[in-house]
Order: structure tokens, then sequence, then C-alpha cells
């Protein structure tokens, strides 16, 4: 494909071509705006409707609950934002978690500044939330649970269904955030008792600037694009054709290979591991080995920064990233590491490698004895190796 | 945002082949600075000799690309110096050496000026002399060891 090893499927994906070529009509010659009068645009809308239909049936969905947006970080700030504004009379507090994605948490900061109350659940040291802590945090005024699918850091994959179901027997609103889920694990709304779901057609070998909301019918929610009549006349904007076909497409094809690609990558996704931690000392694991996303990897290497390691591990052609945070341009790591009760120090040693169906055993192979040399190089210049070895002489002796 | 793209080629030359990576054993002066909360540790070994001259300098560095560069660039900008010629290698000194660094990293190249400094503070404790002008160094935080402990490692 190319003469990188790309392990960072997490923050986007390679589109396919089966992907591409059914999108590329819609651009030179199919351009018209589906919203149109005329056949050549009505022929278009269609194509929209099969779409919508198609990842409505992915997820055990009707169409009608289908909205299309620009992303995964919209449908978060719609679904949050949405229902708090339409429950506002009912209350003002919203649990969710300390791990979630900013599109989340800082959702939920802009809503604390406006009179709601917000509950953080914390999250054990593998990144699971404990229902018994979201039992306790409910409230009369509880208005929503927002609880990720799965970790886009670590992988760990929450108990939803359980979630979905504690919420139900409250009467309150459940939504999570599936961007990391949708398409690489099995779905549906129904059975998993979800309200509303946010969904991104680039983390599945899709196109960027297309997601989707799931809204369950007669849930209520305000509008966050304001505009044209477009979604059912819930999201304005010109319908993105291209994008949806795409999106639809994309999803198709993950959830047809969704087993396969699974087994392919958990048996890579362990190879990996225990490659590097028989090679690597003083590295730890992170997230849950079990609940699990099947393309997910995430190290610390102690006594080591996380930039450093990935300039050099670009410097090899491998593409990867870190929870340091020379990475998330604050002082802080990532809150993720630290909500899993890792220490600053270590959590900015972090490396996340996440694959897809592409990765090949010799890119394995390679990253591994790439990421020994480079720990070791780096934990030579490391005053703190140097601490700790001195350290353990003066106790040996 | 990518790092690469953002480093001068300097800066990436100091990090891909550090100058002066190590440690000096018996170094008149040793400082080490930085926190680790913050990503940054670095530590700076001189070796002074008899007349004040810096005659080596080594480091080591647990921290980010330009962390490590500064370190490398301060150390050989205090090679060949007296201390007090040392003590006026300033963080502007060593972002212009490495032609400038990107305004998040700013805060690694006042680390590598405290390193020399604090390199310098226990050179002159040691030999008990004052040099003009420094201030003593403020001490790092560890919270590693209790975390391990805890784990059982």
């Amino acid at each position: 494909m190319s003469k990188y090893i790309y392990m960072d499927n997490a923050a986007t994906t390679r589109v396919t071509q089966e992907v591409f070529d059914a999108m590329e009509p819609y651009f030179c010659e199919q351009f018209g705006n589906p919203s149109s009068a005329y056949e050549f645009s009505g022929k278009i809308a269609e194509k929209v409707a099969e779409a919508r239909a198609s990842i409505g049936k992915a997820i055990g969905a009707s169409e009608k609950e289908i909205y299309f947006t620009g992303g995964g970080s919209e449908s978060d700030n719609w679904a949050i934002k949405g229902v708090a504004d339409a429950l506002r009379e009912k209350g003002n507090h919203i649990i969710t978690t300390e791990i979630e994605h900013h599109a989340v948490l800082h959702t939920c900061e802009f809503l604390e500044k406006r009179g709601f109350e917000i509950t953080y659940l914390p999250v054990d040291d593998k990144g699971l939330v404990n229902v018994e802590d979201l039992k306790k945090a409910i409230r009369p005024t509880t208005i929503l649970i927002s609880v990720m699918f799965a970790n886009n850091e670590i992988g760990t994959v929450e108990p939803i269904k359980e979630i979905g179901r504690i919420a139900h027997e409250h009467g309150i609103y459940f939504h999570t955030d599936a961007v990391q889920a949708f398409g690489h694990l099995p779905i549906d709304v129904n059975e998993m008792n979800i309200d509303l779901m946010s969904a991104s057609g680039h983390k599945i070998n899709g196109p960027k600037g297309i997601g989707l909301l799931y809204i369950r019918k007669g849930i209520k929610i305000t509008n966050l694009i304001h505009g044209g009549a477009q979604e059912s006349g819930k999201r304005a904007g010109t319908t993105n054709a291209a994008g949806i076909i795409g999106f639809a497409k994309a999803t198709e094809l993950a959830v047809r290979d969704m087993e396969e690609t699974r087994a392919y990558e958990s048996r890579l996704r362990d190879k990996l591991i225990a490659g590097v931690t028989a090679e690597i000392p003083y590295t730890r694991v992170n997230g849950d080995l079990t609940n699990r996303l099947s393309n997910n990897v995430n190290f610390c290497f102690r006594f080591i920064e996380g930039e450093s390691l990935l300039i050099m591990l670009d410097q090899k052609g491998i593409c990867a990233s870190s929870g340091s945070a020379c990475t998330s341009g604050s002082l802080d790591p990532s809150h993720v590491l630290l909500a899993i009760g890792l220490p600053h120090e270590i959590a900015h040693g972090s490396l996340r490698l996440t694959l897809s169906k592409d990765t090949t055993e010799e890119d394995i192979d390679y990253v591994v004895e790439s990421l020994k040399q480079i720990v070791e190089r780096l934990r030579m210049m490391s005053p703190l190796y140097e601490d700790f070895v001195k350290k353990n002489k003066e106790a040996s002796a | 945002m990518s790092q690469v793209t953002e480093y001068s080629k300097k800066v990436m030359d100091h990090f891909s082949n550090p100058r002066n990576v190590g440690e000096i054993e018996d170094a008149a002066g040793v400082g080490t600075v930085g926190n680790a909360k913050c990503g940054d540790i670095m530590r700076m070994y001189l070796d002074i000799d008899e007349n004040q001259v810096v005659r080596e300098a080594k480091f080591k560095t647990f921290g980010c690309g330009a962390a490590i560069a500064t370190s490398s660039m301060a150390t050989e900008l205090v090679k060949g110096k007296t201390v007090q010629e040392a003590l006026e290698v300033t963080n502007k000194a060593v972002m212009e050496a490495l032609d400038g660094l990107p305004p998040v990293k700013v805060h690694c190249s006042l680390l590598a000026e405290q390193a020399i400094h604090a390199a310098l503070w226990d050179y002159a404790e040691k030999n008990g002399i004052k040099i003009e002008g420094l201030k003593p160094p403020v001490n790092d935080i560890d919270e590693t060891e209790e975390f391990y402990e805890m784990q059982g490692e």
C-alpha cells in the first residue's frame, strides 16, 4: 500500500476501493442536491434512502431513526445538548464517565457552565464502569446517561446493555458514543437498550465528514443545526449524498466481514502484546484484556516519554499515537490513562497501536523489533531509568 | 498536529543524534530539574576544571523531542565556557541555536536553562563558592515509585 506501517486505525482508516467506487458517481456526475424536485436529484435521493435503510438495518433500527451528521463529534454534541435542552423542565442532571471522548466531555463541561449538573463516573483499573456506581449516581433530576460503547484509547468495551437496562428502569434516556464500536462489534439498539447512538464513517473504512445519530422513535431532542428541513427537519444542511452512500457501503462491508476481521485482528493484537511484553521489560498493557476492541493495543513503557517514542517510530515509518501531554497540546497526559489510575509520569510513556485487516504478521514483527530498539535507546537517555538501575544495584549489593 | 513537521531541522538533528548523552562519574556538578508530572526531567552533569571552565557536559533526559534536543544543545553551548559564562546561556540562546521551537515547547528550553543552573549550583555548593546571580534549583516530584510499590512490582 505504502512505505508506512499504519497502526493508527482508531484515529482514522483507509477508504477501501469498494467504498470509493460506490461514492465516486456522486461527485462529478450525479452531483444534484437530493432535496431538489426534479428527477435528476430524485434518483440520488432514492440512493440516500436506501443507504439510510441499510445502515438502520445493521443496528436493528428503522430508517426513520437514522439521522446523518457531519461526524461523530457533531452526533455527540447533538445527543447531549439536544436532550439537555428538550428535557430541561424535567431535570438538569446528566451522568457520564471520566473516560469519554472530548466530544462528550467538553459538551458536558459546556452544559455545566449553563446550570447543568454532571456526574463523571470513575472507572476501574481496566477502564470499566461499575454499574453499582451508576445506580447510586441516579437522581430524580437525571435526564440522560451517556456512556461510550468502547474506549478510543485503551479499547475497553463497556457493559452497554446493562447500563441501558438500568437507565430504562429509571425512565432515563441512554446515549452511547459508539464511534469506535460501530462496524467493529455487533450492535442491536433494541436488545442493548440504546436510545441515542453516535457513529462515524471514517472509523470503518468510510469517508471523513459523515456521521450519524441514531434517535429512537419518541425520544425528545432539540435540533442542534438549524436551517433547512433536511433529515426530517431535524438536522439542516445539504445532504451529503456521496458521504452517506460511502458510509452505507462501509457499514455493509464492515458488518459482512465483522467476525472474520475480529478474529484476524485479535490474533495479531495478541501476537503484538505477547511480543512486546516478552521483549521489553517494564512494560504495562493498559485496558481490559477480555472486554476489548479487537484492534486496540495500548502500552506504557516505563522511564520514557511518548512523543519521543512516536517520532522515533515515525522515523521507522510506523504511524502510532500516544496519550502523552506533548502530543495532546496540553500539560496533562491522557485523561483516560489518569482515570485508570496511572500516575502522570507513566501515562506520559503511553503508546497506542490500532490495527486493521490490512495489518500483516510481518508488520507486527517489524513493530516489535523497532519498539525494542527505540525503547532501549530512550531508556539509555532517561535519568529515571538511570536512577532505577542504580537503586536496584544498591538493593542487590 | 505533527511533531515532526513543527520542529526545525536542527531540533530534529539534535533529537535524532543527541550530543553528549550520558553520565560523568564524580562530576563537579550534577543538576536534575523538571517534573515527572509534566513529563520532562533533565539531568545535567558538568566537569569543571580548576579555572572554573566547563570541560565536559553530559545529559540524560526524560521528555519529548524538544526536551531531548534542548538538553543536547545546552550541553554543547556550555562546553568550554567559564561557569559565569555558562550561567548566561539562557533559554533564548538555546532556542536560537536550535532555529526556534514551537510555542508549546518553549518550556523545554527553560528547563534546559534550569538544568545548567542546577548543575552549577551543585558545583558551587560542593566547592563552597558563590556564583553571582545563581539561584537554588527547584526540586522535582516523583509519584512513580509509590504506584509500582502499590502494584507489587
